[in-house]
Formats: C-alpha cells, sequence, structure tokens
C-alpha cells in the first residue's frame, strides 16, 4: 500500500550548549554539559543552585525589523521558540514573509504550526509593583488588588503567557496559515506535538509544518515547583558538572534547564518539487498513558512507555532490532529512568541489551516541553552525521536498569533512532525517525506526476485553491 | 507511518457537560430552550473591586458525586474537576465502564524473554494495569472498549494559583529598591507552597484525571488554543480514529480562568463585559450595545467513536462528525485578520473535509463571543463563505446564556449543536433587543426556532489566531 511520507527539511535549536544546532550538536559529540550556577534569578536558598540555561542574545537582532515593536510581548518562552523557529526555517532553505517578503517560496495557506509547550509561569518581577500596591498589613489584599494593584499590570499582561503565543507570533513572523496547534504536555508535548504535525502533513492539511517545542524553566517558580515535587536534585554540593546522572547507580535527580528546538516537516513531494535537502523520515508515531495516581511520577513498571514505543514501532514497520539508537527521556529521576528503562525492556525484548542508549540531559538539563524536541533534533543529527555521541555522567548502571547506555563515541551508519518522552500527569509519547532512503524509485523518481502514489494516499484532502465552492 | 486510505465514520455516542447552565446535559439543554442566562455575581473569589464583579459559574457541584475514589483526585483543580463529571456522564451514556480497572484487568504479569523486567512489578492498588499490547493477545473489556484504542484529547487550560503565589511575591518584593529578594521569596515557597496543589495546576492535568477514571492506554493529547482549544481537541481526535489510532476518543474541554490573574488578564485586555448592574444580559452577542464577553468556566466531554466500534458494542448514535477545518490567521497577536481570511479558510477547509457545500449546512453555532471586533469580523466571514445563503441560514450563539468557557466553550457548544439535530430545534441568541445595524444575518434573537435540522457547523476562534471549525451531521446509516 502506498504510504504518505513525511520528512524532516529544517532543524533548529537553541540550548545551554548553545544557540543553533551546529553549536548543540558539537557541545553534544564532545560530551559537554550546559549546567551552570543560575543566572536568571538569585537562586539562594534553593537546595540546588543549578540550572541549563541557553547563553544571551538579543531578541531585537532575531526578528525581522518590522517586528522589533513585538518583542515586548514575548516571555522567555517565546522568544526561544522565535529563535529556533528562525533557524529551522533558513536551514530548510525556506524563503517566507518573515525572510524576504519579495522571494516567498512556499503557499503560506499550506504551512502549519505545531508547538509543544508547558504552562507558562509569569515574570514575578513584572508582578512585583503590583502585588506591592495590594498589601494591607503586609498580606496580599484582593481588594486592593482590584482597586489598585490591577492597574499597574501591563494591560497586554495575559498574552505574554498563554501557551498558544509562541505559535502565534512565529506564524504570524512567517506567514504560516495551516493548521496551529500548541499540545500542553509538558514534558511530552514536543513529542506528541511533532507527531500531530506529520499526522496533519500526511493527511493532506498541510504541506509542511514547523513543529517542536519550547520551555524556559529556569524561573523562581517553576525552579522551587520542581523541588516541592521532589524531582529536582536536592544537593547543591558537588559538581554542576557531573551531578545529573541518567540511569546511572548515582543518579539523585533532575536539574532543569530551558531551551528550543524546532523541525521543518514536510510531505516528501512537496520537499523534492523545491529540491530540499532532506535530513531524515519520521517513520512511527506511538502514544499512550502512565496510570498512577502519584500523578509526578511515571508508574513503576513503565506500562505507558512500554505501549507508546510498541506503538511507534508498529507504525514504522520495524521491529526493535532495526533500531540503531535510542534517547530516552531519561531525567536522572531514580525511579522514572527505571521505570523508563523497565517500560523500554519490556518494549524492545532481548534487543535492548543491544541498541545503544544515549541520554541527552546530564548535558542539556530537563528543559521541559522542549526536551523532546532537542533529543529529536539530536537524532536527526546522528542519522546525517552517522554518530552517537558518548554518554555523559554514566559510570555504574544503576540497579535493575537493563539499559546498553554507551560510554564512548561510536560511528557508524544510523538508519532508525526512537526517541520517547513522558510527563507528569502520566502522557507517554514515542516517535521513530527513520534515514531518507528513496524506496519506490518508480513512483518517485517523477515528483511531478500527479498521480504518484504520495499525492493519492493524502486522502483527499488537498489544496484550498482545487476546493469547489 | 502508515495512512489508511479507508477513511472511518465517526459518530458521537456520548455526552456530559458540567457548566454555569447546569450539570447535565438535560439540565444544560432546557436552559438554552428557555433562553436563560448563567451569569451571576463573582462568588469564587472576591473581585467586588475588580472591573469586572460578575462570571458564569459552576454551581452545586462536587465531583466526589461522580466517582467512587475521590481520594485519586483530591487536589485537582476546577477545570479537572468539573471534568470528571462531564466525562462519567458521557461515558454513561456511551455504555464505557469507569474505575473497573481492577476488575477487568489483571495485574501485569509481563516479561521480557531474558527476564530482565520483574513480574509483578505493577501491584499496587490505585494502579491500572493493562496487558493489552500491540503486538500480544489484547484482553478487551466487558464494555467492549480496548483501552488501547482508548484515547483522550482535551482543551484544557491552568489551575488557579494558590494565595501562597501572592505571598512570596509579597515576601520577595523590596519596594524601595524595586526588586526581587529571591531568596525570602524562595523560603515563604517553601513554607507556604502545597506541592500537589502546584502539580495539578498544570494544562495537562484533566486529561491525566481522565485517564486515570477510564484506564485510557491510547493517544492522550491536551492543548491549548486559547477560546479555540476543545473545538480543536475534538477536530484532531476525528482525525486519529480515522487514520485507525483509536476506537474511542473522549474528546473536548475543561477550563477555568475564574480567577484573580484570569480576570486581571482579561480586565486588563479590555475584553470582559463591565455591565456589573446586570449580569444576566452582559452576554450579548451580535448586539449594538455589547461591550466583551462574560467568563465562564466548565466542562464538556463527547465520546467520539468510530462507526465500526459504536456497532460492535451497539452503542446509541447520537450523531455523525463529519468535518473538520483548522487554520491560523497569521496577522496580530492582538487582533483578528480584517478579512476574516483565516475563518473563512477554516470553514471552507471543514466544509470540504465533510464532503459537504455551503448550501448543505442549515444551522451555524457561532464562536459569538460579544466583543466588538469577533462578532463583526465571524459575519463577514459567514458572509465570505455563504455568500447569497448567508442571511437565510440561522446562526446564534450559545455564548449569550452560557458565558465563554475558553478552553472548554467548543465542546460545549458542540452538544447543543448535537441536541439541536436531536430535536430540529434551533438554539437562540439571548439579549439581542437591539440589533447592531452592521451585522445583518438571522441571528435568532431569544427565542429558539423549530426547524428541520440536519447539518450544523460549530466554529471557534481563539486569541492568538487559531480558527477551528467542526461539522456534525444527523446519522444516517
Amino acid at each position: 500500500m502506498s504510504q504518505a511520507r513525511v520528512v524532516v527539511t529544517g532543524l533548529g535549536a537553541v540550548s545551554p550548549l548553545g544557540l543553533g544546532v551546529p553549536e548543540t550538536w558539537a557541545g553534544l559529540c564532545a560530551g559537554r554539559c550546559g549546567i551552570r550556577r543560575i543566572r536568571a534569578f538569585d537562586p539562594t536558598g534553593l537546595p540546588c543552585e543549578w540550572a541549563g540555561e541557553v547563553p544571551e542574545y538579543r531578541i531585537q537582532e532575531r526578528v525581522p525589523r518590522t517586528y522589533r515593536k513585538a518583542v515586548k510581548l514575548m516571555c522567555r518562552d517565546i522568544e526561544l521558540a522565535v529563535l529556533a523557529a528562525g533557524e529551522a526555517i533558513t536551514s530548510g532553505g525556506l524563503v517566507t514573509k518573515g525572510i524576504d517578503p519579495e522571494k516567498v517560496n512556499i503557499d503560506p495557506t499550506r504551512f502549519g504550526i505545531n508547538i509543544g509547550a508547558g504552562i507558562i509561569c509569569c515574570d514575578l518581577v513584572e508582578l512585583g509593583p503590583a502585588v506591592a500596591a495590594s498589601t494591607l498589613d503586609g498580606r496580599f489584599d484582593l481588594h486592593k488588588w482590584g482597586r489598585e494593584g490591577l492597574q499597574l499590570v501591563t494591560p497586554l499582561w495575559l498574552l505574554k503567557y498563554l501557551p498558544n503565543m509562541p505559535a502565534c507570533h512565529i506564524g504570524i513572523i512567517h506567514d504560516m496559515q495551516g493548521p496551529s496547534n500548541t499540545i500542553t504536555c509538558s514534558e511530552a508535548a514536543a513529542h506528541l506535538a511533532l507527531g500531530e504535525a506529520a499526522q496533519v502533513i500526511a493527511r493532506g492539511d498541510a504541506d509542511l509544518a514547523l513543529a517542536g517545542g519550547a520551555e524556559a524553566k529556569v524561573n523562581q517558580m517553576m525552579i522551587l515547583r520542581q523541588h516541592l515535587l521532589r524531582r529536582a536534585v536536592s544537593t547543591g554540593t558537588g559538581d554542576p558538572e557531573t551531578i545529573c546522572r541518567p540511569f546511572d547507580a548515582n543518579a539523585c535527580g533532575a536539574i532543569f534547564g530551558e531551551g528550543a528546538a524546532m523541525l521543518v516537516l514536510e510531505n516528501l513531494d512537496h520537499a523534492r518539487r523545491r529540491n530540499a535537502r532532506i535530513l531524515a523520515e519520521i517513520a512511527g508515531i506511538g502514544q499512550s498513558h502512565s496510570m498512577s495516581a502519584a500523578y509526578e511520577r511515571l508508574e513503576p513498571d513503565g506500562q505507558g512507555i512500554r505501549i507508546a514505543v510498541e506503538k511507534a514501532l508498529a507504525d514504522a514497520e520495524i521491529g526493535p532490532e532495526d533500531l540503531d539508537l535510542v534517547i530516552p527521556h531519561g531525567t536522572a529521576i531514580p525511579q522514572d529512568d527505571l521505570a523508563e528503562a523497565r517500560g523500554l525492556a519490556a518494549a524492545l525484548g532481548p534487543a535492548v541489551k543491544k541498541i545503544p542508549v544515549w541520554p541527552t540531559k546530564s548535558m542539556l538539563s530537563t528543559t521541559g516541553a522542549a526536551g523532546g524536541a532537542l533529543d529529536v533534533v539530536a537524532a536527526v543529527q546522528a542519522i546525517t552525521e552517522g554518530v552517537i555521541p558518548p554518554a555523559r555522567n554514566f559510570q555504574t548502571p544503576a540497579p535493575g536498569c537493563p539499559l546498553n547506555v554507551l560510554t564512548a563515541r561510536r560511528d557508524g551508519p544510523i538508519r532508525h533512532v526512537l526517541c520517547c518522552s513522558y510527563t507528569h500527569g502520566g502522557q507517554t509519547a514515542a516517535i521513530v525517525l527513520r534515514k531518507f532512503e528513496i524506496r519506490n524509485p518508480k513512483s518517485e523518481t517523477n515528483p511531478n506526476d500527479p498521480n504518484s502514489n504520495d499525492q493519492n494516499a493524502a486522502g483527499g484532502r488537498g489544496p484550498v485553491s482545487n476546493l469547489r465552492i | 507511518m502508515r495512512t489508511p486510505t479507508n477513511r472511518e465514520r465517526v459518530v458521537i455516542t456520548g455526552m456530559g457537560i458540567v457548566c454555569p447552565l447546569g450539570n447535565d446535559v438535560a439540565t444544560f439543554w432546557e436552559g438554552v430552550l428557555a433562553g436563560r442566562s448563567g451569569a451571576n455575581r463573582t462568588t469564587i473569589f472576591d473581585a467586588s473591586t475588580f472591573p469586572t464583579t460578575f462570571d458564569a459559574e459552576v454551581k452545586d457541584y462536587d465531583f466526589r458525586s461522580y466517582v467512587r475514589e475521590p481520594q485519586r483526585h483530591e487536589k485537582c483543580s476546577r477545570g479537572p474537576a468539573f471534568a470528571l463529571g462531564a466525562a462519567v456522564q458521557a461515558c454513561r451514556q456511551a455504555g464505557i465502564d469507569v474505575e473497573t480497572e481492577r476488575q477487568t484487568v489483571a495485574v501485569a504479569t509481563f516479561v521480557s524473554s531474558d527476564g530482565c523486567v520483574e513480574r509483578d512489578v505493577g501491584r499496587r492498588t490505585s494502579d491500572v494495569t493493562s496487558r493489552a499490547t500491540a503486538t500480544e493477545g489484547r484482553s478487551v473489556p466487558t464494555d467492549g472498549v480496548d483501552r488501547t484504542r482508548l484515547g483522550i484529547y482535551l482543551g484544557a487550560g491552568e489551575g488557579s494559583l494558590a494565595d501562597a503565589f501572592f505571598a512570596c511575591i509579597v515576601a520577595g518584593w523590596d519596594t524601595q529598591r524595586q526588586e526581587m529578594i529571591w531568596e525570602r521569596n524562595t523560603q515563604v515557597g517553601f513554607a507556604q507552597m502545597d506541592p500537589m496543589h502546584e502539580l495539578e495546576h498544570e494544562p495537562n492535568m484533566a486529561a491525566a484525571h481522565l485517564a486515570l477514571l477510564t484506564g485510557a492506554r491510547g493517544p492522550v493529547r491536551s492543548c491549548l488554543t486559547a477560546c479555540a482549544a476543545s473545538t480543536q481537541a475534538i477536530g484532531e481526535a476525528l482525525m486519529l480514529i480515522r487514520r485507525g489510532d483509536a476506537d474511542v476518543m473522549l474528546a473536548g474541554g475543561a477550563h477555568s480562568m475564574i480567577h484573580p490573574l484570569g480576570v486581571t488578564g482579561f480586565n486588563r485586555l479590555t475584553a470582559l463585559s463591565t455591565r456589573n448592574d446586570s449580569p444576566e444580559t452582559a452576554s450579548r452577542p451580535f448586539c449594538a450595545s455589547r461591550d466583551g464577553f462574560v467568563l465562564g468556566e466548565g466542562a464538556a466531554i463527547l465520546v467520539l467513536e468510530s462507526l465500526t466500534s459504536a456497532r460492535r458494542r451497539g452503542a446509541a448514535i447520537l450523531a455523525e462528525l463529519v468535518g473538520y477545518g483548522s487554520s491560523s490567521d497569521a496577522f496580530r497577536v492582538t487582533d483578528m485578520h480584517e478579512e476574516a481570511r483565516g475563518p473563512i479558510q477554516a470553514m471552507r477547509l471543514a466544509l470540504a473535509d465533510a464532503g459537504l457545500t455551503y448550501r448543505d449546512v442549515d444551522y451555524i453555532n457561532t464562536h459569538g463571543t460579544s466583543t466588538l471586533e469577533n462578532d463583526s469580523i465571524e459575519t463577514l466571514a459567514i458572509k465570505g463563505v455563504f455568500q447569497e445563503r448567508a442571511k437565510q441560514i440561522p446562526v446564534s450563539s450559545v455564548k449569550s446564556m452560557l458565558g465563554h468557557l475558553i478552553g472548554a466553550a467548543g465542546a460545549a457548544e458542540l452538544i447543543a449543536c448535537v441536541l439541536a439535530l436531536r430535536d430540529n430545534i434551533v438554539p437562540p441568541t439571548i439579549n439581542l433587543h437591539d440589533p447592531d445595524p452592521k451585522l445583518d444575518l438571522d441571528y435568532v434573537p431569544n427565542v429558539p426556532r423549530r426547524m428541520p435540522v440536519n447539518v450544523v457547523m460549530k466554529e471557534s476562534f481563539g486569541f492568538g489566531g487559531q480558527n477551528n471549525v467542526v461539522i456534525v451531521k444527523k446519522f444516517a446509516p
């Protein structure tokens, strides 16, 4: 049966390892760690003062001149998303309104966007004066807030923090008029968003889509929450560069951070027509749910992970033995790592002992909704370069962890990579990337053939201009 | 990726609602047909000094009366709590069992062939551990719904921040230096914040609670495209079933922004009506004197199911979900596109997806928020798509009665659309005594209208420019 194929044609990333995919990937290959003492606010008093923060940038210089005024409506999450989106679109050879309005080379109505986001926590400093004006006897007073404090909140305040605003700003800058969605399943959100965007393209509702995730967790309130939930590393001693140890016997919790990663996903025919450089194919997606009434923890047997991975493999029509690399969620929270490892082992069977596993959060930190997208960017890089970078901070496997975590770099062809993720609350997701190969030369050599299999598979939903209305 | 060429028909087999007009579908519909308003003075928090002192609240509701194991949901915020009640109603109607895992599903006994996975690791009383997998034999529960093929897709939003949030800022803010002393802030946070409250504040928690309630192991997603979220969730859930990723999806929305920062945000945007002397007449879509929307809250859940699954289970079919269209304005953060470019595209895509034309639609259920901008642009969009028929098609806004449920709005209003199909009656737009002379469609003013209804279009547009449209049709085998 013919299949609609969705390929990756552009990559963008900002991470604690650098601004841009080249810097981030070089850092990963070198096994560098992006975790440092927090700069965004004074972390004194927190059990752990470390986080993964993105290097400095000036957002005004990263948006079109005509859009500079709008940066005041961007919170940090939006800025990071806009940076990664710009890189992905440029690297994909797309010319949008935001890049050069005279030379646009795509149909904006067929360009979608799907972004994974967490809840965006507002900037507390921004609310400081308004809250301070609303105190009575040293306590916050709602009466005074309604009368006085509220008036000190900037009029468009709410629009800075709605989770769909990264997609909104990117959509305006690059003129994306196709379907726009924002998946708010935090740490699983990026994989879910990438999966949905691939489905939107496969069913013919868009020719291409920007998809990924962005989140800035280095906010005092966000970090505080992770400590309250006992997810964060609770010791401030030691070396920040060796403290985050996914699947290691000495793992002691997650380090949180910020970042964004975006991919241009595209219908294969469309990519061919514009001679795009095809980096990889989205081979399969799977999703499920972890059942745990302790919502901040993964269920101990990792069933939700197992089902998501099995579905992704089935969707990709491959078996576990076909995988060349697994990039797990691996936060370094010991019981979650173990649960994830159990789920992976159950899904992969005996092959689990052989397939190389490469956790990235020892270098990138847990970046919320950005994490899954950073991993997929890394997976695409691994495929195109034929490199599995070394796992950092992994010395002794955690007891009971059956995964084959590689500590030395390995070079060689990589055909299939599995990425998986889960989030508090329980959503789980898995995605399989495949090295791009021409599968059926007969039907694929002539991209202009209107009867090619790929177009038929789109199920009859086509461009707006063809509608008979 | 697999992309099936045969399109599954998708039907609606259950509906549940918890909203300002009542906490079940019958009461909600009775309220709509009576033209009742759900608006009232704000009671959830003391809003007496806010620019807007009223809203549309859910009344007399306790999720504990719907579930046998309330301890699993004890700390949930308002949105997820409403979702539980709506989901239990919807599942009951569709014949889907809830909270039954322990009767129908064995404790996990999977082993990998080399024994590297422990046996019985999942033995905990409150855990759902299904044996069904994609590759092994399935254990299908008595209701006929395989849990790995049961999914959830909600448009859902944040919970309310606790008082501790403000206490932190009060403690940390140095008024003289105009800066935050973070250490003081952190100290108060550790002393006063409840970890579970902080977790339950996250927008994906409504989906998490429903998964635990139903044992859903299929695709579980949550989206937040502002006021368009639950219509988008329903549309994407439709697509998941068509693609073959699920047989049954609980789709809809759950949201309450009736909390101090939510109302602050909307008040600062001047999006809310400030008709404080008359809450019940404040939501007046398409009226000349409209001055903003009325903030509501609630949850609405629909059971979407492949026709094959519904037939196999013998579920009663309420309507067919036939079309979905989605687009983006890509125009401005604050305004809709002047020519309604995005809404027009979404409506056309939904019609094309349904295999219908603008001549086939009997009734349009609008986004109709009662803001100056939305109601004008939406009228323009309807004229753009429906051309010479625009003035002949009844269009109305349930928000005139219900208020604006934000993330849950589209789902709640879609329930009214399904009931319009069932009863051949179109809901009114109440408070429409002084029509805006520039808005000249048939808005079904003030009283419901009896007429044959076979195809209904439901529109939702969100802050930030997301436009989502779904179409429901009377089911005909």
